[in-house]
């Protein structure tokens, strides 16, 4: 009886979750699809958003993507491997940065905005640009994905790291060739993280990449991402909610869009390494 | 590389070489010790390991046998509190020094260890990248050497046909073959053995015991084991270690079959007759 008890409950706690998801695609899909059309992907807003389409919209989210993966991406991979490898297990210095990207991993995204507004856009100079807004997302998706493909790195059996260098290999050669994408999986995650939470960020960005709905010419021009356009609809727009459930619901196929590449591409990497 | 000259090694040109026992020391260890922060695991060995000979490092777990093995190519450098002190000359050069270039002595020293651990790749690439690491990058050549190591270890005709399949599907004694194989591509003059059968099942074992026979001549092998009656099998040399107060030492070392039938220290008497370890 309590067993069944038990069953129900596990049960009801999956299907209440999976309900909460399908309500809130569907209410998308039901007040965002009649707007969705080709030109409202492929052209630019009007009269505040409330007519037109979002093409600059999208261009500069894909931008500020970008610029955030293109230096999450390489610093992120530095930064674990010397972790997972280089420090001394339970070492001083080690253990400091991992409970430092531990705090940073939780500090609320509007924190990252105001230090991308002091440090990008005021102190370099950067002012309110793609390049701000991207290195800010840069910086608040990487503790994430530092401690995911660290973990990753570190579940990686200790027989291959010996067995490389019992065969006069040098560290970096097996980090490549084998512990690297022997952890692919974990880096595929971190990457997963890294993308929804960048993609699906408003607070960071309006006081660093603005809200200008041109299309942005450069990098150091400013530029509104998705969320960013939602919110502006949504909050200070009135009519523009039909286009705001539209936009929304572009931002969920993207974000799934990715997630799927970025899957893809760990599988490939992960059938270089060949397990039965 | 036509057929001809790929079946020059096989099997049993493995045998043939130098005449064994020849009691030319090929690494010459003196006053070797280990330890571990402040924990000495060994302590002052030193002994002469003979070219082309097999020489069977036995006694009870935790008397620093692996540490032995390990200070020999260096593996212990990855261990921070690893201390070695000591010489151990191979070839005229100290191993120990700590200028000496550590990849290219674990080039001439292979190591094989208790658990099989064939990388997570091919067959091909678990014996291709070894040899491109270390500069040798020419496709014939590299299919060459795949092939001759193949056949050493008594593989080819068992894998010949699924080289491109993932290694880990082979069997246990498959994989330390494997590992045998990726060690001798290289050409190692020494091979280090960690007690390369005690994660297999007996019909392994006996296969990969036979192997290791065979690399008796043109290898000279150091190899750690438990299994008392396989030292006594396979090896010319014993070296015997125990523990006394608590760090690893080195009681008796001598040709292998007077070291079991008479020998000199009654603690080597006891251990190999049964009576205590």
């Amino acid at each position: 009886m309590a067993d069944r008890m038990f069953t129900v409950l596990i049960w009801a706690a999956a299907l209440l979750v999976s309900a909460a998801f399908v309500w809130l695609l569907g209410d998308l899909v039901w007040r965002g699809v009649d707007r969705l059309s080709f030109s409202f992907l492929f052209s630019e807003p009007l009269n505040a958003g409330r007519e037109g389409g979002i093409a600059p919209i999208l261009i500069s989210t894909l931008l500020i993507l970008s610029v955030a993966l293109a230096t999450a991406i390489p610093l992120g991979l530095g930064a674990a491997v010397w972790l997972a490898e280089y420090t001394r297990r339970g070492g001083i210095f080690g253990q400091t940065v991992r409970l430092s990207l531990d705090v940073l991993a939780g500090v609320p995204s509007i924190v990252f905005g105001l230090f991308g507004y002091a440090f990008f856009c005021s102190y370099l100079n950067m002012g309110f640009s793609i390049l701000s807004g991207g290195l800010t997302l840069g910086c608040m998706i990487l503790p994430i994905f530092i401690r995911t493909i660290e973990v990753g790195l570190s579940a990686v059996s200790d027989d291959w790291r010996r067995g490389a260098q019992a065969l006069g290999m040098t560290r970096a050669a097996a980090l490549r060739h084998i512990l690297i994408p022997s952890a692919a999986p974990a880096l595929g995650a971190g990457l997963l993280l890294g993308i929804g939470r960048a993609t699906a960020e408003t607070a960071a960005l309006i006081f660093t990449s603005g809200y200008v709905d041109r299309t942005p010419e450069s990098l150091l021009d400013s530029g509104r991402a998705l969320a960013v356009h939602i919110y502006e609809l949504s909050m200070n727009v009135t009519g523009g909610d039909q286009a705001a459930y539209a936009s929304a619901l572009v931002l969920i196929v993207l974000i799934i869009a990715m997630n799927a590449g970025a899957l893809a591409f760990t599988d490939r990497w992960l059938s270089r390494r060949i397990t039965p | 590389m036509n057929d001809e000259q790929a079946t020059i090694y096989t099997v049993g040109n493995v045998e043939s070489g130098p005449p064994c026992c020849d009691p030319v020391p090929h690494l010459s260890v003196r006053d070797l010790s280990v330890s571990y922060g402040e924990t000495t695991v060994l302590d002052e060995v030193s002994l002469d390991i003979y070219k082309g000979c097999i020489t069977a490092l036995i006694g009870p777990s935790g008397c620093g046998k692996t540490s032995f093995l390990s200070a020999l190519n260096r593996l212990t450098d990855l261990i921070p509190t690893a201390r070695v002190e000591g010489r151990a000359h191979l070839e005229g050069v100290n191993v120990l020094d700590p200028r000496l270039d550590v990849l290219s002595l674990r080039r001439k020293v292979g190591m094989i260890f208790q658990r099989p651990n064939p990388f997570p790749l091919t067959i091909r690439r678990n014996l291709e990248l070894p040899l491109r690491e270390n500069g040798i990058r020419r496709r014939d050549l590299v299919e060459y050497k795949i092939q001759t190591a193949l056949r050493d270890v008594g593989l080819w005709e068992e894998v010949r046909d699924r080289l491109d399949h993932p290694a880990l599907a082979l069997s246990g004694g498959q994989q330390q073959r494997l590992c045998i194989a990726r060690a001798l591509v290289l050409e190692p003059s020494v091979l280090l053995m960690d007690e390369p059968c005690s994660a297999l099942d007996p019909l392994s074992s006996g296969v990969v015991e036979e192997l290791i026979q065979r690399l008796r001549g043109r290898y000279t092998v150091v190899i750690v084991t438990h299994n008392l009656a396989q030292a006594r099998r396979i090896a010319n040399y014993a070296a015997f270690f125990w523990m006394k107060e608590r760090v690893g030492k080195l009681i008796e070392f001598g040709q292998c079959r007077p070291l079991f039938e008479t020998p000199e220290h009654p603690l080597t008497a006891a251990y190999v007759s049964g009576l205590s370890g």
